[in-house]
């Protein structure tokens, strides 16, 4: 595929607002996982939580979309100048030529969470201030962006549960080939609520350790929240040296089971192969590899086959779930954008908590933080439902 | 406003709605030779899914693997080959007014099973397992306009990978308290074969643009039906892939951008 350029990146997560302390965090091997104080839930668990979401004041005339994801992916918009690249695209294309292309699992659905605490006790009903279309609905964070970007071109969301904002690369991908658009604001939003951090504990899948992911005692995820975004656009005949470029994605189904990958990780190698193809990249040119790495027995073992199958077993990789949680369908993007940090500053993040790399599992697993000439990473997100995308960036050859 | 063509032929229809009880049934209802009757949607129990699964499946599923199946025997295509682009305005609406009302008591209790069918892509993961597909399958989500957003995802598809797609539209009806702020009335799903060239069951052939015209309606009784469930914003499209003749039909998409499409008939 014609590589894309990523001409401005931001990620929102419990490690910070914006790439200078989510850089400064990764380099320093500092996780953002804390014991779960989170609105009423009482769950012995940690949780990545972003600090200060429900201070966030959306833009005026805005309020039909208030709720915490709108909240968290306002807040998102708001650093490292990315709303305002996002303008300069729509001036510069027209805002019928930007796409909105945004990844998310559980949208505003906290919001009825709650609403179901305060129905009416005679009727039942919901109260009255209830936001479906602008908070409960899964399109409610891009019919948001839309709006509060000013924007005017195609709009979707994507939610494929773990694997949705890593696929919204690849449909911007597809729509700026297709010549639907010119460019396009990708990235994934998810915020915390009651239906994933009670519905991964009914799993028996959520650790009350901060997760480490590929280690021998790992036991569970850790559930975060975050708001990753990235314009894409045409890469330029000569990009700068320092550029970071979306080369390849893979797509894959399991079709295997609802909640649990295919053992051997048949579609997740599927993916990482297809990904390749499309950057015309041999196995032994991906210098990285970001794990899904969510910190469950099944999960990380299933993929360290099906990344030894794919790439060998050589490959640095690390999962940065340690540092950021889990934080479902925000975390492809979360994680491309750690990818792009890796790739500008050239190391190799840690998979912080983890002490013990599994010695079943046939991975070169990354526990320091350290210095690296990275040409192509890879980064692997994968869902329930047996959704499987792997994305590639690289740098200008 | 203009933008770039995206063309596609259609070589399958599946549906299932209110008083549809399947493509080749409606067929005769869009085409206008008979009048539609309004009856509630038949939603058949999907034997191609294990006992186990078959019981923990609400109606999206059930929607989804009808109208996909109907769709991909009309196109003699195999399922276990096709990408698949899966779009609802809200997926399992019962599902997820259960998962609320639970974590509303104190004990919070939330079954596994519930869990797991919460996702958007529901309905694709069990399609997967049904049918055994491994291609890309992606679950979209655009409020009303999710039929638009899946029919652009899966014509984009077509084109940029020059592959055929299968794309399937549902939505179904939220129980109270959720009705009573986003009332869909019954069930509804479509399902197309995308094809990038014409093959012996290609129905017809359509060109696709991003538009500023005004969206068109059904006649009688059926504008209503399209006005109802985001998914039945297809039957414009159904309707001139049912007639003899194609012609040009404006979809319904987000506020401010419809899809223009010219629908030309092959047989």
């Amino acid at each position: 595929m014609r590589p894309l350029l990523l001409s401005a990146f931001t990620a929102t997560s419990c490690l910070g607002r914006g790439l200078t302390p989510t850089l400064a965090a990764l380099r320093a091997e500092r996780s953002g996982l804390a014991p779960c104080a989170f609105e009423t839930v009482r769950l012995d668990t940690c949780v990545g939580e972003v600090a200060g979401v429900d201070d966030t004041v959306l833009p005026a005339g805005l309020d039909a979309f208030e709720c915490r994801n709108n909240r968290l992916a306002w807040l998102g918009l708001s650093q490292d100048g990315m709303a305002e690249a996002v303008a300069q695209a729509a001036r510069r294309y027209g805002p019928e030529r930007l796409g909105v292309f945004l990844g998310t699992s559980t949208s505003g659905i906290l919001e009825s969470e709650i609403g179901y605490r305060q129905r009416d006790p005679v009727s039942g009903a919901l109260p009255a201030d209830f936001r479906y279309a602008g908070a409960h609905n899964t399109f409610s964070v891009a019919a948001f962006a839309l709006r509060a970007l000013q924007l005017a071109g195609p709009a979707v969301v994507i939610s494929s549960a773990c694997s949705s904002s890593g696929k919204a690369f690849a449909s911007a991908q597809r729509a700026i080939a297709a010549g639907v658009i010119d460019a396009a604001l990708v990235g994934g939003v998810d915020s915390l609520c009651l239906t994933t951090l009670y519905g991964f504990h009914s799993l028996q899948l959520v650790s009350a350790a901060p997760c480490r992911p590929f280690d021998l005692t790992r036991n569970g995820i850790s559930i975060g929240e975050a708001a990753a975004f990235a314009l894409l656009e045409r890469a330029p005949e000569a990009p700068a040296e320092d550029a970071v470029l979306l080369l390849g994605y893979g797509e894959s189904s399991d079709a295997y089971h609802m909640s649990s990958p295919h053992p051997q990780g048949r579609g997740a190698r599927e993916a990482m192969q297809k990904a390749l193809a499309a950057a015309r990249l041999a196995p032994a040119a991906i210098d990285y590899i970001n794990f899904h790495g969510t910190g469950t027995q099944s999960n990380d073992e299933s993929e360290a086959y099906a990344v030894a199958a794919a790439l060998g077993s050589r490959v640095p990789g690390s999962s940065t779930k340690g540092a950021t949680g889990h934080t479902l369908g925000a975390a492809g993007a979360l994680e491309a954008v750690i990818c792009a940090l890796a790739l500008r500053g050239q190391f190799l993040p840690a998979g912080v908590n983890t002490t013990e790399v599994d010695p079943a599992l046939e991975v070169n697993y990354q526990l320091r933080s350290r210095a690296a000439p990275l040409r192509h990473v890879m980064s692997n997100s994968f869902g329930f439902g047996g959704s499987n995308c792997s994305l590639i960036f690289g740098r200008p050859a | 406003m203009s933008a770039p063509v995206l063309s596609a032929c259609v070589d399958g229809v599946g549906l299932l709605g209110p008083g549809m009880n399947s493509w080749t049934e409606a067929v005769h209802v869009l085409a206008g030779e008979v009048p539609w009757v309004s009856a509630p949607t038949v939603l058949p129990a999907p034997q191609c899914l294990p006992a186990a699964e078959r019981r923990r499946t609400g109606p999206s599923v059930k929607l989804t693997l009808a109208t996909g199946l109907e769709a991909t025997r009309h196109a003699g295509a195999e399922p276990a080959l096709l990408p698949a682009v899966f779009t609802s305005s809200g997926g399992d609406g019962q599902n997820c007014h259960e998962i609320c009302a639970a974590l509303a008591t104190a004990e919070r209790q939330i079954s596994p099973t519930r869990f797991h069918n919460s996702v958007h892509n529901a309905a694709a993961g069990y399609w997967g397992i049904a049918t055994h597909a491994t291609p890309a399958s992606t679950a979209l989500c655009a409020h009303d306009a999710s039929f638009g957003a899946g029919l652009l995802e899966a014509l984009t598809q077509v084109v940029a990978e020059r592959t055929a797609v299968l794309l399937l539209a549902y939505d179904s009806a939220y129980p109270e308290p959720i009705n009573g702020v986003r009332s869909i009335p019954d069930a509804f799903g479509v399902a197309l074969v995308l094809a990038p060239a014409p093959g012996p069951a290609t129905r017809a052939r359509i060109e696709a643009h991003l538009s500023d015209a005004a969206a068109d309606t059904m006649p009688g009784a059926l504008e209503g039906l399209r006005r109802a469930i985001p998914a039945a914003r297809c039957l414009p499209l159904l309707a001139r892939l049912a007639g003899a003749h194609g012609g040009r039909v404006v979809l319904e998409y987000l506020p401010h951008v419809r899809l223009a499409l010219t629908v030309t008939r092959c047989r």
